[in-house]
């Protein structure tokens, strides 16, 4: 049985976290996170949920207990955006480190300072290299999916890795659209049971977590680390495949929007995807070869999909949600290029830095980037390889 | 009360031999005498520090019961996500045995960066106990002052020099400030005074609720005295007034051991070279001003203990 039902993203988000009902949540409110935190604690007081729910005083106290209980065999999950994934941050790394399936939806939000509570990508831009994994949702239909799907991603047994999923603040978190909920039945068969090898509370074996790690053993920990990142560039596509079979939505690493006939391209994660499609079926109009490229995972960096997919473009333009101050574009940017760096027929790279602290991106803007693309190509060398699309 | 010989033989060792402490550390006595304190099972966490770092050098643990380092700040949040995650899990029956939680961290960890998270999970109210154990400083990291670092005590960051004679703040109450919380059981203890102690864990532990229970805790390195002198040290702390062994269960202050006569702080401060500047001619007065808050605490604490008696 399936319903469409109007919702938030942070609504689609609670939802999921309802259906899944995780052993522990233990979370913090943050702007535009908060409706997250509160539909679920409403689930809770309602008996909706048996989950036992953590008020922490701090985000940093939220993933510490996480951290805690997931250790403890729990299906644990959080929430948060921009300053409070901050206060976490120590105990980010350290979730991922202890492999911990830890599934954090995060509602994008400029990072402090200026303080700002809008959309842009600076928090989990961040925390590209924390060792979570990370997946971008254009709508509030992936948002509700994508978390759903996580807790199979984390609890991989060749995975094993927090998740962090991501969704545009108040662009998506606070917009209601449409969604299609599947039935709680389906939702807990698809999750299934969850048991962790190795439990705090499994007194009968104890086991020591988080020793100290010295020279002789902690980089060991740090390869195995990559390597569980790339395993889960196997092991995903199996859970993409069950997740259809499921419910029927088709899910890749990448999302694209008329780009097999392509010469020019743009690549953007999350909910301006959704204004770039616009654009792409006005030009397309024109007769012009447009298209988009949207990772939907950051981490792992689908490199192989990401490459095949622009290489016989012409020319392609990365806009990034986030400022790296490197002088050498934003994180997207300087990733994808680098990628593209051993093919040998590539196409030319420009990178625009968009939309910080939550500045409209529209129509306009995106189709003077197509506009842009044309003139590179037309002089056959990238003029400004880094530019600022809507600042004043 | 049984005799210790009766409790080691009861209790099964829980941080077994084989550690990395200094020999003459309080901190392991501390933990074993607080470990002996319930016959259940129990999951211990500690913060980051000299505990940790001492008793788990991967791939080595002294810990024969689960235990679990997440970082400095946190041994308060850690436990509670541990806590947490039995409630539910027992809930659904998924575990049916009874296990008791006890989170561990030193002065650092406890009075300075850990003090948030500590509020937070007693203000929660976690069936759990934490216990400090309380060296003065921050030794860890080679000894630093910390909010429970003693007036005039030199240590690496408020040392005694030309013009200055170690720490100019007084130690932060923090038994008090537990306390503050109205949780159902707050003790302070050492080491020395071991059934005492003991006593007191066992009712931490016992307690429904959050527990917790403050340790002065010697540290030769930090303290300057020879090892061998640690419960003799602890002793004087007792004894001179400097570390009342008091407990507020339900609410209700009292000393649990009253010395006959309070000795001079001299005597306490004397065998530490942490405070030997303070014996220059210079500094005396210091020491009379260090008398003098001690016998201020100890009117205040008989004064708590008389008025929270009326309450009921």
């Amino acid at each position: 049985m399936r319903k469409v039902v109007a919702m938030t993203g942070d609504q689609a988000a609670a939802e999921a976290m309802r259906q899944i009902e995780p052993d522990v949540v233990a979370a913090y409110p943050i702007t535009p996170q908060t409706e997250i935190v509160m539909g679920f604690a409403q689930f809770v007081a309602d008996g909706r949920v048996q989950t036992e729910m953590i008020p922490v005083e701090s985000e940093h106290s939220a993933m510490s207990a996480c951290v805690g209980a997931a250790a403890s065999g729990a299906r644990t999950m959080t929430a948060t955006s921009a300053n409070g994934l901050a206060l976490m941050w120590e105990i980010v790394y350290i979730a991922a480190s202890t492999r911990l399936p830890i599934v954090m939806p995060v509602v994008n939000r400029a990072l402090s300072g200026p303080i700002n509570i809008h959309c842009d990508h600076s928090d989990t831009m961040g925390a590209r290299d924390s060792g979570w994994l990370q997946i971008y949702c254009e709508n509030n239909q992936e948002v509700y999916e994508n978390v759903i799907m996580a807790i199979r991603i984390a609890e991989h047994k060749d995975i094993r890795l927090p998740v962090m999923v991501c969704q545009d603040g108040f662009i998506t978190s606070h917009a209601v659209e449409g969604i299609k909920l599947y039935d709680d039945k389906q939702v807990k068969e698809f999750i299934g049971a969850y048991q962790l090898e190795h439990s705090l509370l499994d007194i009968d074996k104890p086991v020591t977590y988080g020793p100290l790690d010295l020279q002789d053993f902690y980089f060991e920990h740090k390869r195995q680390q990559a390597e569980a990142i790339k395993n889960s560039l196997k092991a995903i596509p199996e859970i993409f495949a069950e997740f259809k079979k499921y419910f029927g939505s088709a899910y890749d690493f990448i999302d694209t929007y008329k780009l097999d006939d392509a010469e020019l391209a743009i690549v953007a994660l999350s909910s301006t995807a959704g204004t770039t499609k616009v654009v792409i079926d006005e030009l397309r109009a024109q007769g012009k070869n447009v298209g988009l490229l949207r990772p939907r995972f950051f981490r792992p960096f689908p490199k192989e999909k990401i490459v095949r997919a622009l290489s016989g473009l012409k020319a392609v333009a990365i806009l990034d949600r986030s400022e790296a101050f490197s002088g050498q574009g934003g994180a997207l940017f300087a990733e994808i290029r680098s990628a593209l760096l051993d093919e040998p027929k590539r196409p030319l790279t420009v990178n625009y830095i968009y939309g910080l602290g939550g500045r409209d991106i529209d129509l306009q803007q995106i189709k003077s980037v197509y506009a842009d693309l044309e003139k590179i190509v037309k002089a056959k060398k990238v003029k400004d390889l880094i530019n600022y699309l809507g600042v004043r | 009360m049984a005799n210790i010989k009766d409790l080691s033989e009861k209790i099964p060792e829980r941080l077994g031999p084989g550690h990395r402490l200094c020999a003459g550390c309080g901190a392991s006595i501390a933990v074993r005498q607080v470990l002996m304190g319930t016959e259940d099972p129990v999951v211990a966490v500690s913060a980051t520090g000299c505990l940790e770092v001492a008793t788990t050098i991967f791939p080595f643990t002294a810990w024969k019961i689960p235990f679990m380092h997440n970082a400095f700040e946190n041994s308060a949040s850690t436990i509670s996500g541990i806590e947490t995650a039995y409630r539910a899990l027992k809930k659904q029956g998924k575990i049916k045995k009874e296990i008791k939680f006890i989170a561990f961290g030193g002065d650092g960890g406890t009075y300075d960066i850990g003090l948030q998270a500590l509020s937070g999970a007693l203000e929660r109210g976690h069936n759990f106990v934490y216990c400090c154990y309380d060296n003065e400083a921050y030794m860890n990291t080679s000894i630093q002052r910390s909010s429970a670092t003693p007036f005039g005590a030199a240590t690496t960051t408020s040392p005694a020099g030309k013009v200055a004679a170690g720490k100019v703040q007084f130690r932060k109450d923090l038994t008090a400030i537990v306390a503050a919380h109205k949780i159902p059981y707050v003790a302070q203890g050492t080491i020395s005074h071991w059934n005492d102690l003991v006593t007191k864990s066992q009712k931490a532990f016992a307690a429904q609720g959050p527990a917790f229970l403050n340790v002065l805790s010697m540290c030769h390195r930090g303290w300057r005295y020879p090892q061998e002198n640690t419960v003799e040290i602890a002793k004087l702390a007792v004894e001179t007034g400097f570390w009342p062994l008091i407990e507020v269960e339900n609410g209700t202050w009292r000393f649990t051991h009253k010395p006959k006569e309070r000795k001079p702080i001299e005597e306490f401060l004397k065998p530490q070279g942490r405070f030997a500047h303070l014996f220059k001619e210079e500094n005396k007065h210091l020491i009379a001003e260090i008398q003098k808050e001690i016998d201020n605490n100890w009117t205040r604490l008989e004064h708590f203990c008389e008025a929270s008696c009326k309450i009921t």
